[in-house]
């Protein structure tokens, strides 16, 4: 179904999404960019590619579900969802800007499009199989996508959700597992760390994908930046909905990822960047219209 | 007489026969609550959600928000203390239509002890923006919340005690959001309380009559929103004002009458409940009377106040 060429294409949504972000937050004074740097790519496929979905129409029935549960990545979703039609993209510059319908975190109740309201980590992969089991009562097709950070795991709420969806059988159930290694401050510096941004993967060590699959989930592990893994393994997900388990993929991805100065630098979690850094920033994008 | 608990499972599996987008999420506490018996009447619309009362909470977000009807339920502890996040963003902060039944409220709970005793629900329930709060007396009045609050769009707190009450109201009842019912007229004092404490409330009255003294009852099972005037009104027809709760006395309903008569009538009001403590195990006679809001306790009280 996919080629080189849709890719191309979804690699410059990518980018251009990015550019929204990073220049958004600037404009705010404040929020996230290493989180929504991390799910980007995952995002840009979903909407662009995976998602069936009708933006002149966010309430639409059958639609496919989707919840950002690690929801202070809200800009990348927002940049992502302004970019596909559902806002302007011009709205992006309300952002946190108070009675704005692009708030902090993702709010149901302001902006149509959005699926559920997320902010408190580790709680929407509980809606997402609420979704999901409605889906199989009602005789629904659509599929529910849930992605989840790696940071967030560390919530109890998520493995009551994690340990339950499977029980229930729900195929129509994806969660897509951000693991990108870093998290807002870290654990205790390991022997030959030096700085907080140097720590390991808080999960590191542990066989995540092992747990899953033991919890009854079918798992894929992809690169979370590679479109060529990306939409394959969402394709083949949302493909086995009618199955009897839910699906986890788990993506490889770099915090910051996309402009070289961000990537894997914790202290880019949320920060804001310089006038100077935008314009290397709007290059290193190909984001001309910045440039000039 | 019938048990709160048994109102609960038998409304519920009358509502689902004429209601097909009612289903019931429990979290392993079925046949304590009673819905069990809606799990027997409608096993494919019984979901059991485990041990596990966050993600039950967000599992009837996503099922509301398809056009079901879910009810949750288990402990009130287990809503207020534990799942208290999941409620406050999920359900209240989207105005989900998803119903906490919550069974084993305030003290009597069945010789659990203070592990399982909710008496901190009231308070913080209404402090929650969008959530409508309800503290039925009896099991006319429970059911007639129950169906309510099916039929009502948005999120509601039902608050069920595990045991059964005198019937204060008959079949001609009929509930209104924020109404207060008088259930008795009295100069010298007016005793204001909720849920089956109520019921306790009116009992102290009778008897404070053959003391000589003309005690009011008025019953306030909205406890959110409630119709101020009707609380305003009430209280300027009489000498004192008490407050009764099987609940602690901070920021539950004596909280909310002291709030309203602050602002709108200033006048002394007492407030009797539990003070600042846990309970324990115990038969609920005792609880009743080790917190003072047994009958026999709040005859004696009053009279000290009166007098």
């Amino acid at each position: 179904m996919s080629n080189e060429h849709d890719y191309k294409e979804l690699e410059a949504h990518a980018r251009k999404a990015r550019w929204l972000a990073i220049s958004t937050v600037a404009g705010s004074g404040a929020g996230h960019v290493g989180g929504p740097f991390s799910a980007m790519d995952i995002l840009v496929a979903l909407y662009f590619k995976v998602m069936n979905i009708k933006p002149e129409e966010p309430g639409w029935p059958d639609r496919d579900r989707f919840i950002l549960s690690k929801g202070h990545s809200s800009i990348g979703l927002y940049s992502v969802m302004a970019l596909r039609g559902f806002l302007p993209v011009e709205e992006l510059k309300t952002f946190d800007k108070g009675n704005s319908r692009l708030q902090g975190h993702p709010d149901v109740t302001k902006l149509p499009g959005l699926d559920t309201s997320t902010g408190s980590l580790g709680q929407g992969l509980s809606v997402g199989l609420g979704f999901a089991l409605g889906a199989r009562m009602r005789g629904q097709k659509f599929h529910t996508f849930v992605m989840l950070g790696d940071g967030e795991l560390q919530e109890g709420m998520a493995w009551e959700a994690l340990h339950i969806a499977p029980r229930y059988k729900l195929g129509n159930l994806t969660a897509i597992l951000d693991w990108n290694g870093l998290q807002q401050f870290g654990w205790v510096l390991a022997v030959n760390e030096q700085h907080r941004g140097d720590r390991r993967d808080p999960w590191s060590g542990v066989d995540l994908r092992g747990v899953f699959e033991k919890l009854g989930w079918r798992c894929i592990e992809i690169n979370g930046h590679d479109f060529s893994q990306v939409v394959p393994a969402l394709e083949s997900v949302k493909a086995s909905g009618d199955s009897d388990q839910p699906s986890m993929i788990i993506a490889h991805t770099t915090k910051g990822k996309g402009v070289h100065f961000t990537e894997g630098k914790h202290e880019w979690h949320s920060k804001v960047a310089t006038k100077e850094e935008l314009r290397i920033i709007a290059k290193e994008l190909g984001i001309e219209e910045a440039v000039a | 007489m019938k048990a709160l608990r048994d109102v609960f499972g038998d409304t519920l599996v009358s509502l689902g026969w004429s209601n097909p987008n009612v289903v019931v999420l429990d979290a392993d506490l079925a046949n304590s609550t009673k819905a069990d018996k809606f799990a027997m009447a409608y096993p494919e619309r019984f979901l059991q959600m485990g041990i596990a009362e966050q993600n039950f909470v967000g599992v009837a977000v996503g099922l509301a928000s398809l056009g079901f009807v879910p009810w949750l339920s288990t402990f009130t502890v287990f809503f207020t203390h534990r799942a208290i996040d999941p409620i406050r963003m999920l359900v209240a902060q989207t105005h989900a239509n998803v119903k906490i039944g919550a069974a084993y409220s305030g003290l009597l709970t069945g010789l659990t002890g203070k592990t399982h005793q909710d008496v901190q629900d009231i308070a913080i329930m209404r402090a929650m923006p969008e959530m409508t709060v309800l503290a039925p007396a009896d099991a006319i009045e429970g059911e007639a919340m129950i169906r309510w609050a099916t039929d009502f769009q948005g999120p509601v707190y039902l608050r069920l005690a595990r045991d059964a009450s005198p019937n204060l109201f008959d079949e001609k009842y009929s509930f209104a959001l924020g109404k207060t019912y008088l259930l008795r007229e009295g100069a010298d004092v007016l005793i204001i309380s909720t849920g089956p404490q109520s019921g306790r409330c009116l009992k102290a009255a009778e008897l404070l009559q053959g003391e000589g003294i003309s005690a009011g009852v008025l019953h306030v099972p909205s406890i959110k929103p409630v119709n101020k005037e009707e609380i305003v009104s009430a209280a300027e027809k009489a000498k004192l004002v008490v407050t009764v709760e099987e609940h602690t006395i901070y920021a539950g309903l004596g909280g909310l009458v002291a709030e309203i008569l602050s602002e709108a009538s200033p006048r002394k009001v007492v407030r009797f409940g539990i003070e600042d403590r846990w309970g324990e195990s115990a038969p609920n006679d005792y609880l009743l009377d080790l917190f003072q809001v047994s009958p026999p306790r709040l005859v004696e009280r009053i009279k000290k106040l009166v007098r």
